[in-house]
């Protein structure tokens, strides 16, 4: 079991509020990934649950136990960290097994439970190597590795790929959610990359400031964002965002556009420029068209498409994918 | 220091470094084999020539000779015992965010500042005096007998007094290590379930250890050498109890004036330091690899 309730929970170093106030509900056996840009308080948030930093205020409960105060051993959650921490004086079988070592579990027991975390996470060769002889994919498979063996509530993630080049982050990241399925425990997992956010989440926090801008579905998020800050967030390229009089044709102070929800044409379209950059990656074509009037909108199109900077072209946007907003930056309905 | 011709520049420019460090090394080596071999007592110049291994047999058959190669040992390990200890505790401590944290580890720090006959005669004359000393002092506070620490633990007292000397050394090493310990670490060791003890034990000893084997090969490098604190306190007494090696050479050459006999000492004292190494190395070496 693995539901973690936050209530109110607020974090103040000092003077300065890191968290403030944040509600937020854990179901047992999903994929929670908290997101935002660099200093919006994601770490601190997952190092409030994992116990590694007191609460300022408010309360947690993991599986309906209040755990407000309890010391990060006893919550029974295991946490994979940035830097991976193995200890570097201990084998790989040694640094799984020292969480069992620490519970006071038999060698036998500890010495079974370790051969078959090796032998999920591919480890079973390097179990007598040190960390220091093995490269950063097979750290973190031993970092995890030493997360599942304690069979815990929920595993927490901090930002566990950011070490890692970007070929083997793909694959870390598919192997984290083959382990996410198979496993069916709660996982929280910190990242500033929203395409990990996207592909690995059942449940997106998106955070910024220290609050919560919203909590969703990645394609909730991605087709309702609730405000200014998770629409430019989330999806990527960035969407475009259009104020002044353009917007107010709409009825709204700005007018958000995804850049694939954007036709092009040689012809009667809606916003005539010009190109500035073009990226054919023949999947998909990108670019940065200067728009008359309104100024720089990128533009995401399928396949391959004839256009090369310096070109003039017609764009016409899909009326039904508009997102509005406020002065506020609400979204409109 | 990758083509012929770089590798044999980089002999040439290194050459006269080497040679020099090397004549500043064999030349008194070589003359204290010299001497040592030979009659040579100030006070009876009229008998020269060679005395083949007289003076060795003379040194380390002479009553003091077991009793000192013995108190050199016990020093050398009191000394490291207790600043190795001490230095990690408090290495910890200071570790510790605290108020006043700069001057905290700058008074730790300044007992290796003072000069160790200035600090030995301190010890002496204002601690452990038997009439005025402020331990004295302290024990007829309390209704007892003031102890002589000179007279009666000559050699625990030195010892007491060195290990003040090399507690900073230790403490300030063994410091950086613990501020080297990535905090991610203890962190998990946290979350794993380990205590304060158990983090001690198994993530911080370890990572101390190289950071141990420096203090110790350092630590005893200097410490078979101390002379200064035992010649303004005790002077080897009361008899030869807290006569060590190097005093026991000194009194040969500068109290007895016997120079060949006093060289034969040193090259001893240099035969034993090597053994002493030898079997340090083999003990702790290996921490020292990467």
């Amino acid at each position: 079991m693995g539901k973690i309730t936050l209530s109110q929970v607020r974090k103040s170093f000092g003077e300065v509020d890191v968290i403030s106030g944040i509600d937020l509900d854990i179901e047992d056996g999903e994929f929670v990934v908290f997101v935002g840009p660099s200093g919006c308080g994601k770490s601190t948030l997952l190092r409030l649950i994992a116990g590694l930093e007191d609460t300022t205020s408010g309360s947690m409960q993991i599986d309906g136990q209040e755990a407000t105060h309890l010391p990060p051993a006893k919550r029974g959650l295991a946490m994979v960290f940035q830097s991976y921490a193995l200890y570097p004086h201990m084998t790989v079988r040694k640094n799984i097994a020292f969480p069992l070592k620490m519970a006071g579990m038999t060698a036998d027991e500890q010495a079974k439970k370790v051969a078959h975390a090796a032998n999920i996470l591919n480890l079973t060769d390097y179990l007598d190597r040190r960390p220091g002889q093995l490269s950063g994919g097979q750290r973190q498979r031993v970092a995890i590795g030493r997360a599942i063996v304690r069979e815990p509530a929920a595993f927490l993630f901090d930002e566990p790929l950011s070490n890692l080049d970007a070929a083997l982050r793909v694959t870390m990241r598919q192997e984290i959610s083959e382990l996410h399925q198979s496993l069916k425990t709660t996982m929280i997992y910190v990242t500033h990359d929203q395409v990990e956010a996207m592909t690995m989440a059942d449940k997106i926090v998106v955070l910024n400031a220290g609050r919560i801008e919203q909590v969703g579905s990645p394609l909730e998020l991605y087709h309702s964002p609730r405000n200014l800050f998770v629409a430019g967030f989330i999806g990527s390229p960035k969407m475009n965002l259009i104020s002044g009089a353009e917007a107010a044709k709409y009825n709204c102070a700005t007018l958000g556009v995804r850049p694939e929800h954007i036709g092009v044409g040689a012809g009667d379209g809606h916003w005539q420029g010009v190109v500035g950059l073009s990226e054919h990656l023949g999947s998909d074509s990108f670019f940065k068209v200067s728009v008359d009037g309104i100024g720089t909108i990128n533009v995401r199109a399928n396949g391959e498409l004839n256009v090369r900077a310096g070109d003039r072209i017609h764009l016409s946007p899909d009326l039904e994918k508009l997102h509005r907003f406020d002065a506020e930056g609400l979204a409109l309905k | 220091m990758a083509t012929q011709s770089s590798r044999s520049a980089a002999r040439l420019m290194l050459s006269p470094t080497v040679i020099l460090l090397l004549v500043w090394m064999i030349v008194p080596l070589a003359m204290t084999l010299w001497f040592s071999l030979k009659r040579y007592n100030l006070l009876y110049p009229d008998r020269t020539g060679f005395n083949d291994f007289g003076n060795y047999t003379r040194f380390v058959l002479s009553p003091a000779f077991g009793g000192a190669v013995v108190n050199t040992l016990i020093l050398v390990v009191g000394v490291l015992v207790i600043t190795v200890v001490l230095g990690i505790l408090i290495a910890l401590l200071i570790d510790q965010p605290i108020w006043g944290q700069g001057i905290v580890r700058i008074l730790v720090i300044s007992p290796f500042f003072i000069m160790p006959p200035v600090a030995a005669l301190i010890w002496k004359n204002m601690f452990m005096n038997p009439t005025n000393g402020l331990f004295a002092e302290a024990a007829k506070l309390l209704g007892m007998a003031p102890i002589d620490f000179l007279g009666q633990a000559p050699l625990a007292s030195i010892i007491l007094i060195v290990a003040w000397q090399w507690l900073p050394f230790a403490t300030l090493i063994l410091l950086t290590a613990l501020q080297s310990l990535s905090s991610e670490e203890l962190e998990a060791a946290e979350m794993d379930g380990a205590g304060a003890i158990q983090r001690f034990w198994y993530i911080m000893l370890p990572h101390l250890a190289r950071a141990i084997t420096v203090v110790v090969l350092i630590q005893t490098i200097f410490l078979l050498g101390i002379f200064g604190e035992i010649l303004v306190t005790t002077n080897g007494g009361p008899g030869t109890a807290s006569t060590t090696l190097p005093y026991l050479i000194y009194k040969e050459a500068l109290l007895d004036f016997d120079v060949g006999t006093a060289a034969a000492g040193g090259v001893v004292a240099v035969i034993l330091a090597n053994i002493v190494a030898f079997f340090l190395m083999r003990a702790i070496g290996k921490n020292l690899d990467a």
